[in-house]
């Protein structure tokens, strides 16, 4: 493995210089499983197989009848998530601990700038909070909050020089995040041009707004109004809609949140038809349902806000479930965004302000086990692959994350499949008071946790370090995703027809005074830009000529594509037959 | 049986007629007797008829008797570029009565920002004086805003207009955002109206064509492949959500591709009041002609959304008609004549869209959905006529041959076939798009209004005969299920004791977001949009003005303090 250069290596610092010895444990990767040894040194495995040689001194960990499995990638979360002045209750330190504790070694959490704010000063930003305080390894998506064409550099720098090879766009959200359809297949473009994947909150934002106005007018002001203002189909139109631009512009898109089964089945249906998008599932809607939204205890009920919010339809996770197990769905995060009861309250008259976010970066390996692996949905190796694997490949993070190989990072979990545990907000490593997996009762979990080389959960005990988490650069045009897009590209050119140039008469339309708007010359407005004020006077039509721009200036090089003399002789453009 | 509007309809007829022998195909049923008319109406129906003296009979033996077509789309006075369509209510009209069409439903088009009401005035000032067929009209809403309301409410209530269409294309100039779409479809639901949808997403259609013209192409190919059919479909399946959630009834037009068409079909499967509507350009023809070396011929099929480039679409679409998946068909039918077509040589983004298919829907979709044994003949009529007339409300005045329904109708050679071709059509444009297309079924005779129109390939038609056929809202149709669902869906909040726990403070917080739509508008084309505008809400100032809050209604009213059950404990943690 030593020919395999990683990206970023050389910036990390060495923190570790723990050794380790792994015995008699079974290694399970995405592709297969066997029975070997682990010597892990400096953080990077060095050595996998039977009867190494290795160093005196190196501490043994006995894993005889245990699994060892890559450590899981949370690829969603949202640690220190700042809304309206209030920052979610996990910040980097108790969203990593509790990532850890659950057997997840590496996050990659959102960057939310402020709309219209530099989004390289807000990734410094989420750089400096995550550096000083997570305690495992990290990377960041940036999200795109608000879109125009300066932010095509700071995209540019953020994939060249700072590692980032992942953007969100928010369909909902409207007049906050939410962007229009020509925005959003203008930052597909771009973002394909970079070679980073497109990510996309899907739900139409237009119709949330239009649901959430009627729903307060009806008098419903509590957190059931938040999903009855969100039905699943408004989810689901959403992510055909990104599917049909991504398509388009050819750009690899990835959903996040797949909160409900028609969603999930626009997915699935996409892929089918060879579109190159993924779906991530996340804990909460694999776990649990939308029913606790209607709870009369409004704190429990406010816990469970989160948008796409869970679907009511309680057959719901078992589907997800199962779809994860088909590979029609891929990766699974946690969307960890948790607010505690009093910052939940917020919105205790009104459902709209309540802020959004469950909890899940702990149980999400354990809920996976328990609802896929338990139930005969998935072996151990798709178990790997949805939890760990497929997302380091997505994100250009493989092999280095996601594998157990010689040169790996010691990102290693000893599983057993046996532990049970009843997940309860009262033994959970989280700083809110709500967890929304209360009393549910889960098999499999991790005995120990190794992050960086180092055990940080053994016996039940977390030895974290505060900071101790590298930000992990990821680079752009990831094999897995771009190898079948850059195929499409040289495939997909469009060609014209050689025809000779029209001679026959052409109807006289610049006398004509009505004042239809031609397409092009009316102005392509996106809403940052002005858009035309009421019925504009089209002065293309007047008999003035002007000397800016002219009505054909969008016609490119137009003589130099025509072919004058066809092969096969002038086509007789004016005839009838 | 009193039909809507009667009272106003001048009786320009007094023709009386027996028609002998035929067999009477109606959508249910078909039966062999004779039918006999008289002012206009069916006054009797049955064997040995007694009638007056000196009534001229009609010999039907051997064919078939249908309600009169009813053609459900068409643009014969809608401008382009200030250019009017080759063929206008005049010609339109007299294309439809010789393929068998006997009623048609017109789109008025007003200027984006101009008032419907007088659009529709002047479309009826035309028509009225042109038509040569009764007519009923469909209302465009070019440009939303919440003063078109009242206009809406008096076309429904004084105008008799009962359905309404969108854009979801055209990008700033009639396209609709979907909070707008949203809205009039509200509006529509409470009206009684039906909402139709030009169904293709405006703003990919857009950015497309900007890249292709960039790539230097200009040509009329162009066209399809800035259109392509994803776009189609992902604005039907947008329009269908939308509409669930306004619980009002959709009409998709010119359904042109087979993915669109089983968006629809699965709709209706989930239980939606959709409808979908293909034209006899989709149901015939591919997109494969716009790669046409003959400019002319290709700049013909320039329509939106376009023929599709797969050649298995007309025969899939005839499929769906056949199985009720798609109801109706229309023909879309607006026609340029080439040097109109020829605005755009340059540029295909330019070329004046619209296809003929007028005189030629009937034809086709007996010879495509018929004679190929797809569906019977009373399928036929359902899906030409009487699925027309029951949408619309105006069954079953049209659409059924009964006593005291209209004398329209149409005697059909079921045997025989002919062929399209400019050179024998009706109409003024230089090209048919079914040029050479030999179709089985056609119309012996014609009778519009109690009057033969067509007899012996003749065509005897009237200027300004036609008639405005109002039509009413609500139609039973459509609206018995959107009214049950209306009762039904209420939705109703979670009786709850007051939240007595703390409440994190917020308001001293300087970065807000707020979640009120307020500040940055969606791109509707019809207010102007501030750009980037500072968002005061943030700012410590105090407004007199609206408040974040204004939207929250009647919040004190609602709180139930001793909800049934007793008062459950809120702040506990389980």
């Amino acid at each position: 493995m030593s020919g395999i250069g990683y990206q970023g290596k050389k910036n990390i610092p060495r923190i570790t210089s723990d050794r380790l010895l792994i015995k008699g444990g079974k290694i399970v990767n995405d592709d297969q499983s066997f029975l070997a040894d682990i010597y892990i040194e400096d953080g990077v495995i060095k050595q996998i197989g039977e009867n190494l040689i290795v160093p005196g001194g190196v501490k043994i960990i006995d894993a005889h009848g245990r699994m060892v499995i890559p450590g899981g990638i949370d690829v969603h979360t949202r640690f220190q998530m700042p809304d309206r002045g209030m920052t979610s209750a996990d910040d980097f330190y108790q969203g990593t601990r509790a990532a850890l504790a659950g057997g997840t070694t590496m996050i990659i959490d959102h960057v939310v700038p402020e709309p219209g704010s530099s989004l390289v000063a807000a990734f410094n930003q989420w750089r400096e909070w995550a550096d000083g305080k997570s305690c495992c390894d990290y990377s960041l998506h940036v999200d795109i909050t608000e879109w125009h064409k300066g932010l095509q550099e700071e995209m540019e720098a953020l994939v060249k020089d700072h590692g980032v090879n992942s953007f969100l766009i928010y369909l909902a959200y409207k007049d906050v995040f939410q962007i229009s359809d020509a925005q959003m297949y203008e930052v597909f473009s771009v973002i394909r041009d970079l070679g980073a994947i497109a990510q996309v909150h899907a739900e139409n934002g237009d119709i949330i707004a239009e649901e959430q106005k009627r729903i307060l007018e009806l008098g419903i002001t509590g957190p059931e109004g938040h999903v009855l203002s969100r039905p699943e189909e408004v989810e689901a139109e959403a992510v055909n809609r990104a599917i049909t631009v991504a398509n388009q512009t050819n750009c690899p898109l990835y959903v996040t949140k797949v909160m409900s089964k028609s969603a999930a089945d626009v997915i699935a249906q996409a892929r089918k038809k060879g579109t190159v998008v993924y779906g991530e599932p996340i804990s909460a809607s694999l776990g649990t349902d939308g029913t606790h939204y209607w709870s009369k205890n409004w704190a429990k009920a406010a816990a469970f806000i989160t948008s796409p919010p869970l679907s009511p339809d309680p057959t719901t996770p078992d589907y997800l479930n199962s779809l994860l197990a088909c590979g029609d769905l891929q990766v699974t995060g946690s969307a960890h965004c948790t607010f505690n009861t009093a910052q939940r309250a917020v919105g205790k008259d009104d459902f709209s302000l309540i802020p959004e976010g469950t909890n899940g970066t702990e149980e999400r390996m354990s809920l996976i086990w328990d609802k896929c692996v338990v139930t005969g949905k998935m072996d151990e190796n798709q178990f790997v692959s949805v939890t760990s694997t497929n997302a380091a490949k997505i994100f250009n993070l493989y092999p280095r994350k996601g594998r157990i190989a010689v040169g790996s990072d010691a990102d290693l979990v000893l599983w057993d499949p046996d532990i049970t545990k009843i997940i309860s907000a009262k033994s959970h490593n989280l700083a809110v008071e709500y967890n929304i997996f209360e009393g549910l009762e889960v098999r499999g979990g991790p005995l120990v946790v190794i992050s960086q080389g180092k055990m940080v959960l053994e016996e039940g005990t977390l030895h974290v370090t505060e900071g101790s988490g590298r930000y992990v650069v990821r680079k752009p045009f990831p094999d897995n995703v771009y190898k079948r897009i850059k195929a499409r590209s040289r495939l997909a050119e469009l060609r014209g027809v050689p025809r000779g140039l029209y001679d026959g008469p052409v109807c006289e339309v610049t006398a004509v005074t009505p004042k239809v708007m031609t397409p092009v010359t009316s102005k392509k407005s996106s809403p940052v830009k002005l858009s035309a004020a009421q019925p504009v006077r089209n002065l293309h039509q007047s008999g003035f000529s002007l000397s800016g721009a002219q009505v054909d200036d969008n016609l490119p090089r137009r003589t130099t594509q025509r072919i004058v003399a066809p092969p096969g002789g002038r086509a007789n453009i004016t005839s009838l037959g | 049986m009193s039909f809507q509007g009667k009272k106003n309809i001048p009786r320009l007829t007094s023709d009386r007629l027996i028609i002998k022998g035929g067999k009477i195909v109606n959508d249910d049923q078909s039966f062999y007797a004779d039918i006999y008319i008289e002012d206009g109406f069916i006054k009797q129906i049955g064997e040995n008829l007694i009638v007056p003296g000196g009534v001229k009979s009609v010999d039907a033996y051997g064919h078939i008797v249908i309600p009169g077509g009813i053609d459900v789309n068409t643009s014969l006075q809608a401008p382009h570029l200030g250019m009017n369509p080759a063929d206008d209510f005049y010609h339109g009209t007299r294309a439809a009565l010789a393929g068998g069409t006997t009623m048609i439903i017109d789109h008025v088009l007003p200027e984006p920002g101009s008032s419907l009401l007088a659009a529709y005035d002047q479309w009826r000032d035309i028509a009225d004086v042109r038509s040569c067929c009764d007519y009923s009209l469909h209302m465009d809403i070019t440009r939303w805003h919440e003063g078109l309301t009242e206009e809406v409410e008096a076309l429904v209530k004084d105008k008799g207009v009962n359905s309404f269409l969108l854009f979801m294309a055209y990008k700033d100039k009639y396209q609709s955002s979907d909070s707008q779409i949203y809205e009039v479809f509200g509006l529509l639901r409470d009206m009684g109206a039906i909402a139709q949808v030009h169904a293709e997403n405006g703003d990919i259609v857009e950015e497309e064509q900007k890249r292709i013209l960039e790539l230097g192409i200009t040509g009329p190919e162009g066209h399809v492949l800035s259109h392509p059919e994803e776009v189609e479909t992902e604005a039907v399946y947008r329009a269908i959500t939308i509409a669930k959630q306004a619980n009002c009834p959709l009409y998709i037009t010119k359904v042109m591709s087979r993915q669109a068409a089983d968006v629809i079909a699965k709709a209706r499967k989930k239980g939606m009041v959709v409808f979908g509507e293909p034209i006899a350009a989709s149901l015939a023809m591919d997109g494969s002609h716009y790669w046409s070396k003959n400019w002319a011929e290709a700049a013909a099929f320039v329509m939106s959304p376009p023929l599709s480039q797969d050649p298995s679409t007309p025969e899939y679409l005839n499929s769906l008609l056949a199985c009720g998946d798609l109801q109706v068909t229309g023909s879309a039918h607006s026609t340029f004549s080439t040097a109109q077509k020829a605005v755009g040589k340059d540029n295909f983004t330019l070329i004046p869209e619209g296809t003929n298919g007028i005189e030629e829907r009937m034809s086709v979709v007996w010879d495509k959905a018929v004679a190929t044994g797809k569906m019977d003949e009373n399928e036929f009529v359902a899906v030409t006529s009487t699925n027309a007339a029951k949408l619309f409300n105006l069954y079953p005045r049209k659409g059924r041959i009964a006593v005291g329904s209209d004398a329209d109708l149409v005697i059909w050679n079921t045997k025989e076939a002919r062929t399209f071709s400019a050179a024998t059509h009706n109409l003024t444009v230089e090209l048919n798009i079914f040029e050479g297309m030999e179709c089985r079924g056609y119309p012996e005779v014609v009778i519009s209004q109690g009057r033969i129109v067509l007899e012996g390939g003749q065509l005897n038609v009237t200027e300004g005969l036609g008639r405005f056929i109002p039509r009413k809202a609500f139609p039973d149709y459509v609206y018995k299920r959107i009214k049950a669902r209306s009762r039904m869906a209420d939705a109703r909040g979670v009786p709850r004791g007051n939240y007595d726990g703390p409440v994190h403070d917020v308001i001293s917080a300087t970065k807000s977001m707020p979640s009120t739509p307020t500040t940055r508008g969606p791109p509707c084309p019809g207010k102007t949009v501030l750009a980037a505008g500072r968002n005061l809400h943030q700012s410590g100032f105090t407004l007199s003005g609206n408040q974040m809050d204004d939207h929250i209604p009647r919040r004190t009213a609602q709180r139930i303090v001793a909800p049934p059950g007793g008062r459950s404990n809120i702040t506990s943690l389980s």
